[in-house]
């Protein structure tokens, strides 16, 4: 599924990286708990997480995710944004929770890693 | 020890969270720019970055050395905290000392020193309580540089 797809699904706003939306997505990695994140994370998955500080965005770099997209409606500060933009990753911001995101992107194929 | 190729230190400042992981950027993109192999360097930046996490959390102060040979690449992060009691215990994935600030931070889940070791070919740490920690990562490097 495409980045640009996910963005319509989950009436996301996009933060940074809007040209770079025609990314394919396949699995999901969804945590608070960076290391969680760092475990599972193969690469070029999508992150989601409720966590908008900037260790946020330097795990998703270490980790090698395709995009970033924060739930509930949480906004990172405009820092976090622009360290995102530097970094080259696309960074997405819905109102659903994550159970919700989850719910409707297995729905549509998307997995999980473990 | 196979040759040294390259031995560089950065310092690492206790308590600024908002510097963490700074270290860890820096390397990546060195190792990078170096030619390593991407897994590698994936698996490094981990082992950086997870430690440079506890010693921002924990000590006062530390330092990270990234040592480069020519069939691997050995991190010593060393650090002037508390120490760890149990280091056994301390390797448990899901046990952790972290505080609610730490975890606010998305960090002190228990996975931090567990992601260390799986992430590294050999994983050793010495740990003084009231002194501090000394953690010694070598991950082997899939292909010459």
């Amino acid at each position: 599924m495409k980045l640009f797809e996910i963005r319509d699904l989950l009436k996301c706003e996009v933060l940074a990286g809007e040209d770079d939306l025609d990314v394919d997505v396949t699995h999901v990695v969804a945590s608070d708990g960076m290391s969680e994140v760092l475990a599972f994370a193969k690469s070029k998955e999508l992150m989601i997480t409720g966590l908008t500080n900037i260790q946020s965005i330097r795990t998703a770099d270490i980790a090698g995710v395709s995009a970033v997209l924060y739930c509930r409606g949480k906004r990172p500060d405009k820092k976090v944004i622009e360290f995102a933009r530097q970094k080259k990753i696309p960074v997405l911001m819905t109102q659903m929770v994550m159970f919700d995101i989850c719910a409707v992107l297995h729905s549509w194929g998307l997995t999980g890693v473990s | 020890m196979p040759a040294e190729l390259l031995r560089e230190t950065f310092e690492i400042q206790g308590r600024n969270f908002d510097k963490a992981g700074e270290v860890s950027g820096e390397i990546k993109v060195y190792l990078r720019d170096l030619g390593i192999d991407p897994a590698s360097v994936r698996r490094v930046v981990i082992v950086a970055f997870e430690g440079e996490m506890n010693v921002v959390m924990y000590a006062r102060k530390g330092a990270l050395t990234l040592i480069l040979t020519e069939e691997d690449i050995r991190l010593e992060i060393k650090d002037e905290g508390p120490g760890i009691p149990d280091i056994e215990l301390a390797l448990q994935e899901g046990y952790s000392t972290a505080s609610d600030e730490m975890r606010e931070m998305g960090f002190g889940f228990g996975m931090g020193l567990p992601n260390m070791k799986k992430n590294s070919d050999e994983f050793r740490i010495e740990s003084e309580v009231g002194r501090g920690t000394s953690v010694f990562a070598r991950v082997n490097l899939n292909s010459h540089v």
